[in-house]
């Protein structure tokens, strides 16, 4: 079995990505995600890997899309408000079906903001990540171990879909630490990219990168063609994961950092009797729909908890379609809800069921 | 009979949608027939910009990549990290490359990274219908100069290459034109530099090429060159502002020899 080691989440995500046979990383200075980038520079000149740090988000991000039209797994990472400025590439890529991974530390927003742990950026990862109709698959670990296998299915789905795919963490799972079991290097099989534009060679037609369709028709169909491969990633890609719910009256909806505080207060609210239970959606996009539907049917009503003013609690109201009341509770600004605040919340909610 | 004249293999057979009397159908020419002669066109990845010269995606038969606007150097950095065996150029409008794209521009020449730039520079935004560019001359009269380029509200035009050849990163940095057959071959000359440094890894190199848009200046395709000799040419002198080509081959060949 493998060894057991301490990582702090930022370098953990840094290692799995490098197992994952990512060997070029663009990317601007920022907090709090900036554990990665620096373990990215140490690293990435031993095994002749490329760290580059770009002038700017916006460039970061277009040396990604560069890379990956060169058909090799790039990503980049950064904070919310980096995040605003490489959203243009985001939706190049998207729009020319490029992969590549890119992480979001959150932090408190809007604007600067502040550096503290945030989930405020839900709406920019699953509904607006640049303009447009597209979307990106969106992953939300909740523990380090999550993060570092996360790191393999975006890279492998993005790939797989030919699209972005985005990490949405937040500062506090960034920069805590917990042990963890790094995959073993060389286990992975890379999606042949025959689309590349990685020079012809003579062997094939030339290949081209390109987001243009100056025919209205043509636009329309290929944005139909697209919207019919997400309809498909909806279909099996999915993931969430579910805590006492079986028999939930209360259904807590929470996702990374939140969900962990969430937990706790569930383990509390039980001991005091009450029938709560949590589902952690694990995908942001393709959101878990299903679950929370099916979910709908037996419990008798739902709690949002998020560390925003409210993002993802749309999400869950439109799962469940006005067939149970949805409540939310959230803090912001880079407050990160107490387990007894939660459990005031459960309490108070499961008292007027 | 002897062929001394046609279409370079790496040009792609179809009609060009440029205005007549643009000059971007020569510096396409000039691109493809350094491609054919240093036989490259199999590795070369070729970036399209955005402005009027953005379908060059389908002008040319190597890979091609379309970049947003002014992100062509950023995107040419990840395909030449990615790749470095492959031969990577920009083809960039003054909007692009001096504008919005400046901070890329000035970057990966600053890098140094082992590219090719070749930028039109005819003084306006072409594709939008005529807007005053970066590299608009004092009192040019624009769309979005009506009354002529006042530069105490504008500002100056930017000389492109004068400014980037301060940078210790950048190998040659050389303005031509293509408003008369000499003319037309020394910027064929300057091109194939460019793609040579590329391909010997010299590093960074950019050609300006001071070109003409007769549609958005309002004038006939004569007028807009006797208009560019004129006004462009005393603004936008010609010639090599730097050029390590040479020093940097023999410094590579020392290397090697050790």
């Amino acid at each position: 079995m493998a060894e057991k080691v301490l990582m702090k989440g930022n370098e953990a995500l840094a290692e799995a990505a490098i197992c994952a046979g990512c060997r070029h990383f663009f990317g601007y200075p920022i907090t709090p995600q900036t554990e990665l980038a620096a373990y990215m520079a140490k690293v990435m000149p031993k095994i002749g890997g490329t760290y580059l740090q770009a002038e700017s988000e916006i460039a970061a991000i277009n040396m990604v899309l560069g890379a990956s039209a060169a058909g090799v797994r790039a990503m980049t990472s950064s904070s919310s408000p980096g995040i605003s400025l490489k959203s243009e590439g985001i939706s190049y890529m998207a729009g020319s079906d490029l992969p590549g991974l890119i992480i979001n530390v959150q932090r408190g927003g809007p604007g600067l903001g502040g550096i503290q742990p945030s989930q405020s950026d839900y709406w920019q990862a699953t509904k607006a990540t640049g303009h447009g109709d597209f979307q990106i698959l969106v992953f939300a670990p909740s523990t380090i171990q999550e993060m570092i296998d996360l790191v393999f299915t975006a890279f492998d789905l993005g790939d797989k879909y030919r699209m972005p795919a985005m990490i949405l963490l937040d500062g506090m799972l960034g920069q805590m630490m917990e042990p963890v079991v790094l995959p073993e290097k060389g286990k992975i099989s890379l999606t042949e990219k025959p689309w590349a534009a990685d020079g012809h060679g003579f062997k094939r037609q030339h290949n081209i990168i390109n987001s243009l369709y100056l025919d209205p028709a043509l636009l329309e169909r290929t944005n139909i063609q697209r919207f019919e491969r997400y309809a498909a990633i909806k279909e099996t890609e999915q993931r969430c994961e579910e805590y006492c719910t079986e028999d939930a009256d209360l259904v807590v909806v929470a996702f990374g950092a939140s969900s962990r505080i969430c937990r706790n207060a569930i383990v509390a609210a039980r001991a005091q009797g009450i029938k709560a239970g949590i589902l952690r959606p694990i995908t942001l996009w393709p959101f878990p729909t299903d679950a929370i539907l099916q979910l709908a049917q037996t419990a008798k009503a739902f709690l949002a908890v998020e560390m925003s003013m409210g993002q993802m609690v749309e999400d869950v109201k439109l799962a469940v379609n006005g067939a149970k009341p949805v409540r939310f509770y959230g803090r912001t600004g880079g407050i990160i809800p107490s387990p007894s605040e939660v459990l005031e919340q459960i309490k108070t909610i499961a008292g007027g069921m | 009979m002897a062929i001394v004249f046609q279409r370079p293999k790496s040009l792609a057979e179809v009609n060009m949608h440029y205005c007549p009397g643009c000059t971007h159908g020569i510096i396409h020419r000039l691109i493809a027939e350094t491609i054919d002669e240093l036989e490259i066109e199999g590795k070369t990845v070729g970036i399209a910009p955005v402005g009027c010269s953005v379908r060059a995606y389908d002008y040319f038969n190597c890979d091609m990549v379309q970049a947003a606007h002014g992100r062509a150097p950023a995107v040419a950095t990840g395909l030449k990290r990615a790749r470095p065996d492959n031969i990577i150029f920009t083809y960039q409008g003054d909007g692009d490359l001096a504008a919005i794209g400046m901070a890329e521009t000035v970057h990966a020449a600053t890098r140094g990274e082992n590219i090719t730039v070749i930028f039109v520079n005819n003084a306006i935004y072409g594709m939008t219908g005529g807007q005053m560019a970066p590299t608009s001359l004092p009192g040019q009269v624009t769309q979005t100069s009506p009354y002529g380029r006042d530069v105490r509200a504008a500002g100056y035009p930017i000389r492109v290459c004068e400014l980037l050849s301060t940078l210790d990163g950048v190998t040659l940095a050389q303005r031509v034109a293509v408003d008369c057959v000499k003319n037309v071959r020394i910027a064929k000359k300057a091109i194939k530099k460019a793609f040579e440094n590329q391909v010997n890894g010299l590093g960074y190199s950019i050609v300006e090429v001071i070109s003409s848009c007769p549609t958005n200046w309002g004038l006939a395709p004569n007028e807009a060159l006797e208009w560019l000799r004129g006004n462009m040419l005393p603004y936008y002198p010609l010639g090599v502002y730097k050029d390590l080509s040479i020093d940097k081959s023999t410094d590579k060949s020392a290397e090697g020899g050790m």
